[in-house]
């Protein structure tokens, strides 16, 4: 990785932060670019003030990192928030007519950014499509691959030409006015065209090309896209996406959608997710498979609304009363969301259980330009699920027969099986029963599932060397910063490798408990207050990890920081 | 030829003289005059003792959790509109418990039909008071007695349900004609069905009951809606029984477009579906 470029747009939110960023990413991964992209947001509609950062790359690239090379400043108020943030050589670009006793001097390329806007463009609006092209002028990028982003966002019509015209404003004006003042030179790579997406729409795509045909879910950030992004899609694919009173509602729908024989998922944040646990429970009594997709942020109670964090892990665990058997994935980053939510689907099918998919605010809306997804390699796998003839040859059906996999064959309503379930303790049939002979049967076959379900599980990945001094332990998506600070630390000379889990339950104690075997040293880095990770690997392998790196302030680790961390720790 | 054995279940649990055998009879009677075979049948079912029902039958069924009988029937519905689904729940289970459920389903006009067995009276939990209990009931969780109850007809009407009707499980061919009608509804049909509890409700019993109601017949206009507010409110010394409010309106899943081609769960499950999409993202 040679090249490696910060741009961070910032304003309030109704400036177009979010637009103005995307439109800056999808042009970058137009040409060939690797990137990573994150937003930062508050909990409101106007004002406030928001970011959206670019990192772009020529290498594979999973994290933020903390310095910014050009900050696209949409008010005064991000000037004074995030200059400071600027790297040797960094600039800030910002309307020099606008902002109130701010020199244009030095790393301060004041710019007519509205003046220009409505002189050129023909709208004081599109002062960010200005600013848009004065980054891009500074790096010297391809005015055309903008140009076609532009007008496929905004249309072929006035709209997206008066913002092809702004944007060439702000080009001109930084070729005229900053030419060699800004030291990186950015030309499109190649024309392999990346997929430029973000977690969310990630994992819907992979329900969709898992075959989820039905969603239920109540909105809740940082979730609420995937829903969106389905039902946008529900005409063309022929989908049910269903906003219900609830999420008590949305869940107990995917469960009689799924009884009925659809692939049903819902989507929400853990604070939906209490009010779905009664919900999940009862899909573990009915052998119901589903998927349950929790982003998560910071709790308890409404926490945190628009940021990140870890800390619902030993909550789906554990989450709903009794014992029943579950799955639990971690996406470590874009491309796992999309194939893990396939797995998600299939495991839910074939053990008729289940699956949570455990993802956060930072996955969920950070961007990522990934190789498009190979879908050939999509299987679809619905387990024992019977057909007409396969039924016939049955003879009687018992919806919760006794087998030695646990597994019992399914059957759908409206065909020529009676299918009976039941939230009470049941027969074969699925009948209520009291006794307790059945009750322990049924226990025992529902349980057994669990020899079947763990050999699906995905071995930990471990990056770096094999055996190190120092080992980093992590889950979910806090891969990209912990892999990069792995690089860094080796860089430096410290023997440090990562152990990585992104398939979380069941817990793969025998990997994980190999792996610290050979361990000097070893470091859980979660985004929460407890370390929960290190609670489970010391009740999964009875070992206990030498020190827990924490952050729990809503934002997402950075590799710089990991680095920092890890170095108070064994220096 | 659907005959009524065919819908023979498992042994009851109820108490000798249960309303709930009424009911129980006036559903059977229904599906058969109906000619419904029972592998057609969805019935989503709660807790309590109402909740039982579909296990003394024979049909698919799906017993779900207290108060969230509709979810379940809803969504089974949606994915396969080919199966008859029928949701069964006592007054705790669906006034209580799934309240709002109940309103939403209401108005979203499912095409299933929801029978309450409507006791004025906590069965399984041995007497508590529940949402439809006259002012006043004593029992050991409201010694105060309890307040207010609850008018599920004009709760219903209020939230659009298409079809609402009240049966007795004491007249079981009127219920059992009131079920039919129900069921052959297109949308939404809530039947509140009084149903004396031998045990824990003392007042409201068979002959309380046989005192006070009347059938809704020719002259009544369940179509108008201002008329079936104020027949809704009726209760007391005449208890009015039958169809009290329908209107004709598209039910959830004709609305939606993605079931014009058969029933979700059907479907081909195709991952190359995906690929224009991740074009899109290119």
């Amino acid at each position: 990785m040679v090249l490696n470029l910060n741009v961070m747009v910032g304003g309030e939110a109704g400036q177009g932060v979010q637009s103005v960023g995307f439109i800056l990413a999808k042009a970058f991964a137009r040409g060939g670019f690797h990137l990573f992209a994150d937003q930062d947001y508050e909990s409101r509609v106007r004002g406030g003030h928001n970011f959206f950062r670019i990192r772009v790359s020529d290498g594979e690239v999973g994290a933020i990192s903390e310095g910014v090379d050009i900050l696209v400043a949409l008010n005064q108020e991000s000037v004074e928030l995030h200059r400071g943030e600027l790297v040797r050589g960094g600039v800030v670009v910002f309307d020099k007519e606008k902002a109130k006793g701010i020199s244009g001097d030095g790393d301060l390329f004041g710019v007519p950014l509205e003046r220009l806007a409505e002189e050129k463009g023909g709208s004081g609006l599109m002062a960010n499509t200005v600013a848009l092209g004065v980054a891009l002028g500074l790096v010297g990028y391809d005015l055309e691959t903008l140009n076609n982003v532009l007008r496929e966002h905004f249309g072929t019509g006035e709209m997206g030409e008066g913002n092809v015209k702004a944007a060439a404003a702000g080009y001109e004006y930084a070729r005229n006015n900053y030419r060699g003042e800004f030291k990186q030179s950015l030309k499109p790579l190649s024309d392999q065209k990346r997929m430029l997406i973000n977690g969310n729409e990630a994992i819907a795509l992979g329900a969709i090309a898992a075959g989820c045909t039905f969603m239920a879910a109540y909105p809740m950030t940082p979730a609420t896209s995937i829903m969106e992004y389905m039902a946008g899609k529900s005409d063309e694919l022929d989908l049910v996406v269903v906003q219900p009173e609830d999420e008590i509602s949305a869940i107990n729908m995917i469960i009689g959608a799924a009884f009925a024989g659809a692939r049903a998922m819902t989507a929400t944040s853990g604070g939906g997710f209490c009010l779905m646990v009664e919900g999940l429970g009862l899909a573990g009594m009915t052998e119901t498979p589903m998927v349950v997709v929790i982003g998560q942020r910071p709790g308890p109670a409404i926490g945190l609304p628009t940021r990140t964090e870890q800390g619902d892990l030993q909550f789906v665990l554990h989450a709903s009363h009794g014992e029943f058997l579950r799955a639990v994935l971690a996406p470590a980053d874009i491309e796992d969301a999309f194939w893990l939510t396939v797995k998600a689907f299939n495991l839910a099918e074939k053990y008729q259980l289940p699956v949570i998919l455990l993802t956060d605010q930072h996955l969920a809306s950070s961007y990522s330009a990934v190789g498009k997804f190979d879908l050939s390699k999509v299987s679809i796998d619905r387990g024992l699920l019977l057909s007409e003839e396969e039924l016939g040859r049955l003879g009687e059906y018992k919806r919760h027969q006794i087998t030695p996999s646990g597994i019992s064959p399914r059957a759908l309503p409206g065909g020529s099986a009676l299918v009976v379930t039941d939230s009470d303790e049941h027969d074969e049939e699925g009948h209520l029963i009291e006794d307790a002979e059945t009750r322990t049967q049924m226990m025992l076959k529902r349980l057994r599932k669990l020899d079947g379900l763990s050999a699906e599980i995905g071995r930990p990945r471990i990056y770096g060397p094999q055996k190190a001094e120092a080992t980093l332990i992590g889950w979910g998506s806090t891969y990209g910063a912990l892999k990069e600070a792995v690089d860094i630390l080796r860089g430096q000379g410290l023997d440090v490798n990562l152990l990585h889990l992104n398939e979380l339950w069941p817990f793969p104690a025998e990997a994980v408990s190999g792996v610290l075997d050979g361990a000097g040293r070893s470091f859980v880095v979660e985004n929460n207050a407890t370390g929960q990770l290190a609670r489970l690997i010391r009740a999964e392998t009875g070992k206990k990890v030498t020190g827990n790196i924490l952050k729990f302030d809503g934002r997402p680790f950075t590799p710089a920081l990991v680095v920092a961390e890890l170095k108070k720790e064994v220096t | 030829m659907v005959k009524i054995a065919d819908y023979a279940g498992g042994k009851t649990a109820w108490c000798p003289g249960c309303g709930n055998f009424g009911i129980l009879t006036a559903v059977k009677k229904a599906l058969v005059a109906l000619e419904i075979e029972p592998r057609r049948v969805l019935m989503v079912s709660g807790i309590g003792q109402a909740g039982k029902l579909p296990h003394y039958t024979r049909g698919n069924l799906f017993n779900s959790l207290h108060g969230r009988t509709l979810p379940v029937a809803t969504a089974a519905k949606t994915a396969n509109p080919e199966l008859v689904v029928i949701a069964v729940g006592g007054d705790g289970d669906g006034y209580a418990e799934g309240g709002n459920h109940f309103i939403n389903t209401a108005r979203r006009n499912h095409d299933i039909t929801y029978i309450v067995h409507n006791n004025q009276v906590y069965g399984l939990t041995k007497g508590q008071a529940s949402p439809t209990s006259d002012l006043g009931f004593v029992t050991k969780t409201t010694p105060h007695g309890a307040d207010i109850p609850l008018n599920p007809i004009a709760l219903a009407i209020a939230a659009d349900a298409s079809f609402v009707g009240r049966g007795f499980a004491g007249d079981v061919d009127h219920l059992s004609k009131l079920i039919m009608q129900g069921i052959q509804h297109r949308g939404f049909a809530l039947i509140d069905v009084l149903q004396p509890c031998v045990v824990f409700n003392q007042k409201n019993t068979y002959a309380w009951y046989r005192e006070r109601v009347y059938k809704l017949e020719g002259y009544y206009d369940p179509g108008n809606k201002l008329a079936a507010c104020e027949k809704a409110q009726e209760w007391g010394d005449r208890i009015p029984i039958g169809v009290i409010y329908r209107k004709e309106r598209a039910t959830f899943e004709e609305r939606l477009p993605a079931l014009r081609k058969g029933p979700l769960v059907r479907r081909k499950l195709d991952p190359m579906q995906a690929e224009e999409l991740l074009g899109e993202f290119l």
